[in-house]
């Protein structure tokens, strides 16, 4: 569906695109994810035919985005970062207006438009002006206008931002179900919601690719440890020795005791899970355990441990 | 063409959502007919060459103020960058934006009209050279526009639209102008006069239409128009 080559863009000194390469699916929800500046919006608007790139090519459904840029744009839903729409117009005389603009007529321009109201809630605000919507009703009159035409390819930069939380659920379950039969591109930098959108993530930093693959793959792939909580009870001293000589323990750390519990933290260097051996150790030691939990890696550590600066 | 339609009605109505634009034509109106009338019984004549000799400097604040939004307010508001991702070639949506100035710059020219029923009514004008002078300042604004357009497409902000299209278009005027053409190179001056808005509107305003006057501002209003697709091409290479 899309296939990025060796694309590169120089903003002057600026280097905001550095040789990106990748390929998405047809039907995939793919999840571009970054720190701000990393070159996301950048890349979406070269996708978009809206700057071109410095070097290297883009190809949407086989065809190129230089040499074909008006059949490309056809085949894109874009709704760009700030959600830019005409705010004198009301939100029916905008959602016709790029419906003409898109080639449809008459009956069919009709059929599309009655669904964007429905599909997008937007039914009641029909007649409003857009420019007097909230927040989030500009963001699923943003959402509209590039679904209007049923484009192959949906591409969305920040769509969840300003919107409240039942808002989010919804327009995450629109995305999805896009996702069935469309190719949606999905930029953001807010991790819990690519995770749970996404069927595969890449991560971009500096205008590069640091990490790719699905949500799992992620946070399996680039744990170094895990981390276990504990709460023993026992003498503090001989806990944090005991607990440091089991195998593939690399660090305990130790509070004070209340009324006679410490919680522990316990990091590992190894990927096994060394629950068992840390049980059994408390056991044969005789000392109390109320609670051993091992901690997941989330997505979120994978992100700040791959795009941190300096790294 | 009927995507450039669309460009076409949008623009042309958003200039009606808000009042301003009734008030643009009501100044437009009440000073020109103001202007004209007030020597107009003292000269004594049934023509409407005073008033078609007004036009160019009235179109010099009235043009910049249409078109000083087109382009910046757009750049402004970023709804550039759904404009051209939408599959629009940049040529259709420059023509569709100009065509809408063209018609709202039209709808106040053309609104003048009871200049010349108060003519035929009071006296007996010859209907040639009034029909000439109308089509001759629509082509004259139209090389305007496109001007303005072309400035407001170079900015993001509305003002500085305003005032570097009154600049150029002034200069585009008096280039051409004896005081001007006095002062320089003999060799240039008729490269100058030739270039200059103000020369090729002598005739129009006697209601003559000549094609080199007419071949002049739609060459004017093509390069301008050109030089506008150009420079939303200009983003690209940022």
């Amino acid at each position: 569906m899309l296939e990025v080559r060796g694309l590169n863009k120089k903003f002057g000194q600026v280097h905001a695109v550095n040789n990106l390469n990748f390929e998405i699916h047809k039907g995939e929800v793919f999840g571009f994810l970054g720190p701000n500046g990393a070159g996301k919006s950048t890349t979406m608007r070269i996708i978009t035919c809206f700057i071109p790139p410095t070097s290297g090519s883009v190809r949407v459904d086989g065809l190129d985005t230089s040499a074909h840029d008006l059949a490309v744009r056809r085949k894109i839903g874009y709704l760009p970062e700030s959600t830019p729409l005409y705010s004198d117009m009301t939100v029916r005389e905008y959602l016709a207006f790029v419906g003409r603009v898109r080639n449809l007529r008459g009956g069919k321009l009709k059929s599309r438009m009655d669904e964007m109201f429905s599909v997008c809630a937007l039914t009641k605000m029909a007649n409003r002006q857009i420019g007097k919507l909230s927040k989030g009703y500009r963001q699923r009159v943003g959402l509209a206008q590039a679904m209007i035409h049923d484009p192959d390819l949906l591409i969305l930069d920040e769509p969840m931002s300003g919107l409240d939380p039942n808002q989010i659920i919804e327009i995450r379950r629109l995305i999805k179900k896009m996702g069935v039969e469309k190719t949606v591109i999905y930029c953001s930098h807010i991790l819990s919601e690519v995770s749970a959108t996404c069927d595969r993530i890449l991560i971009i930093k500096d205008g590069g690719i640091v990490a790719t693959g699905t949500p799992d793959e992620l946070t399996e792939g680039h744990k170094s440890g895990s981390r276990y909580t504990l709460r023993v009870k026992g003498d503090g001293q001989s806990v944090e020795a005991g607990l440091n000589s089991v195998g593939g323990v690399s660090g305990v750390s130790i509070d004070d005791a209340r009324d006679g519990w410490h919680s522990v933290q316990v990091r590992t260097d190894t990927k096994e899970d060394i629950g068992e051996s840390l049980f059994r150790h408390i056991v044969e030691k005789g000392w109390s355990l109320s609670e051993l939990r091992r901690d997941q890696t989330s997505l979120e550590e994978v992100f700040t441990q791959l795009t941190r600066s300096g790294q | 063409m009927s995507t450039v339609i669309a460009i076409f009605k949008k623009e042309f109505s958003s200039y009606f959502i808000s009042p301003i634009a009734y008030v643009f034509i009501i100044v437009f109106l009440v000073g020109t007919n103001f202007m004209y009338f007030q020597p107009f019984f003292l000269i004594n004549q049934a023509d409407m060459r005073n008033y078609f000799g007004l036009l160019p400097w009235v179109f010099l604040f009235f043009v910049p103020a249409i078109t000083m939004r087109s382009w910046a307010e757009e750049k402004k508001s970023k709804t550039l960058e759904l404009l051209l991702t939408w599959p629009l070639s940049d040529a259709q949506v420059v023509f569709g934006k100009f065509m809408a100035t063209l018609a709202f710059l039209a709808t106040a020219v053309l609104l003048s009209v009871t200049i010349p029923i108060t003519l035929f009514i009071i006296g007996n004008p010859d209907p040639g050279p009034i029909i000439g002078g109308y089509v001759g300042a629509l082509l004259m604004g139209a090389a305007y526009l496109a001007i303005g357009l072309w400035i407001s497409s170079l900015t993001e902000n509305q003002i500085v639209a305003f005032i570097l299209a009154w600049v150029v278009i002034f200069l585009l005027m008096i280039i051409g102008h004896p005081m001007v053409t006095m002062k320089i190179p003999s060799a240039l001056v008729p490269l100058f006069s030739y270039l200059g808005l103000f020369t090729h509107f002598e005739s129009i305003e006697r209601g003559v239409i000549d094609s080199r006057d007419v071949i002049y501002y739609l060459s004017m209003t093509g390069v301008f128009l050109f030089l506008n697709a150009q420079s939303l091409g200009r983003r690209k290479s940022e």
